[in-house]
């Protein structure tokens, strides 16, 4: 076992280092999660630049240019560095401002997601009864339908936009935020120093929100931190099957679902967009598994 | 254990309800309707519109509609779908063993090359082994399945020529009668030479696909849960009294590793159903899956509501049969609830 630094140190001469410092330092000690965070960061910086950073307009057709392959392949040219699809379109751009769709669908959805979980994990843990027996069961609900099948029936009733990804992966990947806040809030509320709170007169609000929820961050950062991936996923899978962002929009799903048919001819515009989508998920992945053992040490073998 | 059992029933039932109530809500919800698609099509005069509407009961009050629903469902039937005319439950018992099949399929695959891996991990703890099939693990774990499935596609069958590329049989070489619906089954009953191969041609691509995550969830599974065994008091006695290691590790850690093991296969069928979407799209697998979203693009409302309800139940059936193995194997669980 490797000596956990997010603990406090054990009475030093020195005073304990502040919770981010020790956290950094026990994150750093991952060498596979500040790999991840670089890429993270990297595709952040892509995303939040595209407009500066792409050679050309994603949504330009050049006509005289179409399915150019990329540069490495003979015929490829620095102009169109990795290569056009089947419209004239620059890859690299369409690329680089997908990153921005995927990102925001997966910034989108957690935070929603965290908003509605940890209000209703909280109003099932502190009012019991009634409340949280309707809470939980509409969670199992939505758990009993697979997945992918509730977000396209979702989208088919609202109508298949960037908007709407976004709320029906958050409607899907809801309950596990809901059931994580829940659990966690019921263990913090048997404890003494909710107890003592209570005693010393601490209204229900002031006590639920910040007494308690803090305490539950730990585990539900983790879970956020992988909902992302989950919601770049599962978002990128409703544009393959045509039901997310529309064409002309450079999504990196309906990327691979216009390229189908190019699969033999001009392989790499399927082939693009789908390592860009891996790579993402995968440095996000990377990073919350660093994130979970260094905030969750009691997590750290599950 | 019968309390518990009794338990875990009754909590089900009111999900059920809820489950059959908005199944039928939300499909009321989507914009269009099946008739209005149908006039579209034909031209059919209003008069012959408003009888269709009337034949399938749509001009009724809408709880009405539930009721006569709820009370098909309670007798088993699901409805009649709007374009073929056959019964809901028959066409979805026609195409649920292909579904079966390629599950069943992909979870053994999972399970077969899962648990040696995440088992070696385990044991060679932060060496090379460990880093690198946990690398792969996480990468699987992170895969868009409907991409690789193109790229296995791209690989294998155009420019290899191994497998073929979409389908589950090959009705131009091989036709035998469906027996059981599974087509591994099927063909050796059938005895037609290669036959049997060739099933096995058109599932290996799909298993791999459908695979992969519950491969990747397993292999991570399997290693956390043996690293918590193997620090365990009756593996270090085991150890001291000189018991060979694989033994240790394969006989001894392996029983106990496993328990957390089942329950995460037993409650990824959720998982693997929505995965299996996706995957019988890509390969043109005539399953549930692919039909269901044919459903909504036809917006046959009946099949729509009939399969979410067959699919879901079965989803919460075999969740229910975890939970109650896992209360049979682990009597910690059964008291704590």
């Amino acid at each position: 076992m490797p000596v956990d630094a997010s603990l406090p140190a054990v009475a030093g001469p020195t005073a304990p280092p502040s919770p981010l410092l020790s956290f950094w330092r026990s994150f750093r000690e991952n060498r596979g999660a500040v790999m991840g965070l670089v890429v993270v960061v990297f595709v952040i910086f892509v995303a939040i630049f595209a407009h500066v950073l792409a050679p050309h307009d994603p949504l330009e057709q050049f006509r005289g240019f179409t399915k150019l392959p990329p540069i490495w392949v003979d015929g490829g040219s620095w102009t169109y560095p990795l290569g056009t699809d089947a419209l004239g379109r620059d890859m690299l751009s369409r690329l680089m401002y997908g990153s921005r769709i995927s990102l925001f669908i997966g910034l989108s959805v957690m935070v929603v997601s965290m908003i509605c979980g940890v209000v209703l994990g909280l109003a099932s843990a502190w009012f019991g009864g009634v409340t949280d027996v309707i809470i939980l069961r509409i969670m199992d609900l939505i758990m009993s339908i697979p997945s992918l099948v509730l977000a396209i029936l979702i989208v088919a009733i609202i109508g298949p936009n960037l908007t709407n990804t976004i709320v029906a992966v958050t409607v899907v990947y809801l309950p596990r935020y809901v059931r994580l806040v829940r659990a966690s809030a019921l263990t913090e509320l048997s404890k003494d120093y909710v107890t003592a709170a209570k005693v010393s007169g601490v209204g229900p609000w002031r006590l639920m929100f910040v007494t308690v929820l803090p305490n539950c961050l730990p585990p539900l950062i983790v879970q956020a931190a992988l909902g992302v991936c989950d919601a770049i996923l599962e978002a990128a899978a409703l544009g393959f099957l045509g039901l997310g962002a529309q064409p002309p929009t450079p999504e990196w799903g309906s990327m691979l679902a216009d390229s189908r048919d190019l699969i033999t001819s001009h392989p790499w515009v399927m082939a693009l967009p789908g390592i860009a989508i891996l790579i993402t998920v995968l440095a996000i992945n990377l990073m919350g598994d660093g994130l979970r053992d260094a905030l969750d040490p009691r997590l750290k073998k599950s | 254990m019968f309390r518990f059992l009794l338990r875990r029933l009754a909590l089900t039932v009111p999900t059920f309800l809820a489950l059959m109530f908005v199944t039928f809500m939300m499909i009321r919800l989507v914009p269009g309707d099946p008739i209005e698609v149908r006039r579209g099509e034909r031209g059919i005069s209003p008069e012959r519109l408003a009888e269709l509407r009337h034949e399938m009961g749509l001009d009724q009050p809408i709880l009405k509609q539930f009721a006569d629903y709820a009370w098909g469902l309670l007798h088993g039937d699901f409805g009649v779908s709007i374009i073929t005319k056959n019964p809901v439950l028959q066409e979805f018992l026609t195409l649920f063993p292909a579904t079966v099949e390629l599950s069943i399929c992909a979870l053994l695959f999972a399970i077969l090359i899962g648990v040696p891996a995440g088992v070696i991990a385990a044991s060679r703890r932060g060496g090379v082994y460990d880093q690198s099939l946990m690398g792969l693990a996480l990468t699987g774990y992170s895969m868009p399945i409907f991409w690789w499935g193109l790229i296995l596609i791209l690989v294998m069958s155009n420019t290899l020529g191994l497998t073929p590329v979409s389908g589950r049989v090959d009705l131009i070489n091989y036709y035998y009668p469906s027996v059981t619906g599974f087509m591994l089954i099927d063909s050796l009953l059938s005895g037609e030479k290669g036959a049997f191969l060739d099933a096995v041609r058109h599932l290996i691509l799909p298993t791999i696909v459908l695979g992969t995550v519950p491969l990747a969830v397993i292999a991570r599974m399997t290693r956390s849960s043996m690293l918590e065994v193997l620090e365990e008091d009756y593996v270090r006695t085991a150890r001291a009294k000189g018991l060979a290691p694989y033994r240790v590790i394969g006989i001894h850690a392996l029983r106990n590793a496993l328990i957390p093991v089942v329950t995460v296969i037993g409650l990824s069928v959720g998982s693997l159903l929505a995965g299996a979407v996706l995957t019988e799209t890509i390969f043109s697998w005539p399953g549930v899956g692919k039909w269901l979203i044919e459903s909504i693009g036809r917006r046959d409302y009946p099949a729509l509501q009939g399969g979410i309800m067959l699919i879901s139940s079965i989803v919460i059936v075999v969740n229910l049969l975890v939970d109650l193995t896992y209360g049979l194997i682990n009597p910690r669980i059964r008291h704590a609830r």
